[in-house]
């Protein structure tokens, strides 16, 4: 296992620090990755099993630049031509293939690009994923906020135009109920025109109780699609069980919520691989439900607090191109989201190519908006950063600059029925 | 001779319908200038919006706003934004759209039929959005749409006239206006829609994805102009092989 995601805090007394260790170095300390806990409702749905059984069977080597050029030629992408724009044999051809993404872009979504952000209620987490600044064994200032916390922070992000929020938690359900999300979720609807949430995956009548309290889209990144990596990831915890996450999305829909993200987060494990697992979840998913709103974030690895050698490895700008481009050629409706963790030049470039939602006045800390977006010093206690951001324009830059690119930016395309 | 599109008791000289959501909203004034459009579509989702800069603000003065229902997923759903729209102030028309498909986007007919009866009877002037079905067109006349619009293709692929066919059906038993909507990629395509006797053409992108949009809208509006003047003129045969004689070829019988 690839150590540059392990590190000891200095606060770990001795029974963690050989618990930590334990789970890092033997596999038969870690729980079975595949066995439900209790209380994970399990649904029947066979969209894993196909997944996998794609994912497991490709092999990018196998694709050749006539594949390539042959899945640029058909109208309508399939299976076997994702496979070989996501393929090495595809990146000779990444112009013409950014070609063909922006005019499928153009023809679903025209040139408006959305605009969210999101809002850290609180970075307690109870898993160890080695690679999260979150995790529990990580040494950073924890916080939750209360109710009056976060409609302050509501207010001030609301106050800077933005209509669209995605609510994140650590992933605690001791520390961040149900009943406290769907709190914050009732409070959002006061500021804001649309609800997201990025929290631990819960069962379908949970989804359901936060769609009553004004959620309606539900984004869960399965992280990586290898079930192997996946166990070596993410160590302990409810985290640790990859079926009860893969189905999330599913409970999301069967809860009532009107759409879905999926993503993997790219760096993990064969980014390719992983990439093709993301864009079939979408795809079966819409097969079985498709009246759902689906859509894909591409993020990458990025430094942590306490550890910086943490990188997306092999997964360049170029890879995410390629990426990006062929999700959009492959689900030409469906939304892509390109987050902070990318730089403002990479941004502004993909907005004109295939990504549709862009995040803007972003923190991944906890409760830190005031001296954020005002440069005043807080008089408050402030949680850590989940992660290193890497763009930071705030909401009027960021629609200065998509503007800028001759696109629409658009705050609001939403009703909550 | 008067040739004037008749909605719901309005008249209108144009008869090219904008769409507005797929391009920059400082687009909006040339487009409809040059297309010549008196009607404008827009989704209430997109205007229902605290933001700054709203689509509304940007639709010129004297310009019919025809609201959409987008993001309705049930006939309920429908209804629930069509009053919203009256709220915000967008009038009386609505164009309903009921899709339970995010993939294609294709209309549901029934739900719509349910819908276009509950507006209809609150005093909307609703202009359904359909797949090109002859019953289910009878029965959106029968609830008291005020039109109907079939899609030619599936909206936003400009494939044209993929369901010619049906739509000529349309044109022919139905006697409301029949405007064909989405699908419509070139001006030509539009010509070739209204020459089948189509009252009206309503594009979005095909004029989002042009290099020149108020080109584009300029060209749209020549051609429908040219397709209806076409209809009206009524069109000569198309001899499908051969010529024609210009001797009758039965002239010589006696009696």
């Amino acid at each position: 296992m690839d150590n540059r995601f392990f590190v000891d805090g200095k606060h770990l007394s001795s029974a963690a620090l050989a618990k930590k260790h334990s789970l890092e170095t033997d596999p038969a300390s870690r729980t079975d990755h595949m066995a439900y806990m209790d209380g994970m409702e399990q649904i029947k749905s066979d969209i894993m099993e196909k997944v996998l059984s794609e994912m497991n069977s490709y092999d990018p080597s196998r694709y050749t630049a006539r594949d390539v050029k042959a899945a640029l030629e058909h109208d309508t992408c399939t299976v076997e031509d994702l496979k070989a724009l996501l393929s090495p044999a595809a990146e000779p051809f990444l112009e013409q293939i950014a070609q063909r993404a922006r005019l499928e872009t153009l023809k679903h979504f025209g040139n408006t690009v959305y605009l969210f952000t999101p809002l850290y209620i609180a970075n307690y987490c109870e898993n160890y994923c080695v690679y999260c600044g979150f995790n529990c064994y990580n040494d950073i200032s924890r916080m939750k906020l209360n109710m009056e916390q976060i409609e302050r922070e509501m207010r001030i992000i609301s106050d800077s135009g933005m209509e669209e929020i995605l609510i994140l938690t650590g992933e605690s359900r001791s520390q961040s109920n149900i009943a406290y999300i769907g709190e914050a979720c009732q409070l959002a609807r006061k500021y804001f025109r649309m609800v997201g949430l990025e929290i631990y995956p819960v069962n379908v009548e949970e989804y359901q109780y936060l769609h009553e309290r004004g959620a309606d889209y539900v984004t869960v990144f399965q992280e990586t699609y290898d079930s192997r990596r996946y166990s070596e990831l993410h160590l302990l915890g409810h985290k640790r069980v990859y079926p009860y996450r893969f189905d999330a999305q599913e409970r999301a829909l069967m809860g009532g919520m009107r759409g879905v993200a999926c993503s993997a987060l790219l760096g993990l494990s064969d980014f390719r691989k992983d990439a093709l697992a993301s864009a079939l979840h979408v795809y079966f998913l819409q097969r079985k439900y498709p009246h759902a709103e689906m859509s894909l974030s591409c993020p990458r690895l990025r430094p942590i607090i306490n550890n910086n050698k943490i990188d997306p490895l092999d997964v360049h700008e170029t890879q995410l191109c390629q990426i990006i481009c062929a999700y959009r050629i492959f689900l030409p409706f469906v939304g892509i989201t390109v987050s902070s963790r990318e730089s403002a030049s990479f941004r502004n470039g993909i907005v004109k190519i295939a990504a549709t939602k862009v995040s803007a006045g972003v923190s991944t800390g906890i409760g830190d908006h005031e001296s954020k977006y005002s440069g005043k010093a807080s008089d408050g206690a402030e949680g850590d950063e989940q992660f290193e951001i890497s763009d930071a324009r705030s909401l009027d830059v960021m629609y200065r600059d998509i503007a800028g690119e001759g696109l629409q930016p658009v705050l609001n395309d939403y009703i909550y029925l | 001779m008067k040739d004037q599109l008749i909605l719901g008791g309005r008249e209108f000289h144009s008869r090219f319908i904008l769409g507005s959501g797929k391009y920059s909203l400082n687009l909006i004034e040339a487009a409809v200038r040059d297309a010549g459009a008196e009607i404008i579509t827009l989704a209430v989702r997109r205007a229902n919006t605290a933001e700054q800069e709203n689509i509304l603000d940007y639709i010129p003065e004297g310009v019919t706003l025809l609201p959409n229902t987008s993001g309705a997923r049930t006939a309920e759903e429908a209804v629930r934004i069509a009053r919203l729209a009256r709220e915000l102030g967008c009038g009386d028309f609505v164009k309903i759209e009921i899709m339970r498909d995010t993939k294609y986007l294709l209309p549901d007919n029934s739900e719509t039929i349910r819908a276009t009866e509950v507006l209809a009877k609150e005093g909307f002037i609703v202009l359904p959005y359909m797949f090109p079905d002859l019953n289910a067109a009878r029965d959106l006349v029968n609830c008291g749409a005020a039109a109907v619009m079939p899609l030619a293709a599936p909206i936003g692929s400009n494939k044209g006239l993929a369901a010619k066919e049906f739509i000529q059906i349309l044109v022919d038993e139905i006697d409301l206006p029949v405007i064909v909507d989405a699908g419509i990629g070139k001006p030509s395509q539009a010509c070739e829609a209204m020459e089948m006797g189509a009252a009206a053409i309503m594009a979005n992108t095909a004029l989002a994805t042009a290099g020149d949009l108020p080109l584009m809208a300029a060209a749209f509006r020549q051609a429908i102009e040219a397709g209806r003047k076409a209809y009206l003129s009524g069109l000569g045969r198309v001899l499908t092989r051969g010529a024609s004689a210009s001797d009758p070829l039965t002239g010589f019988l006696r009696d």
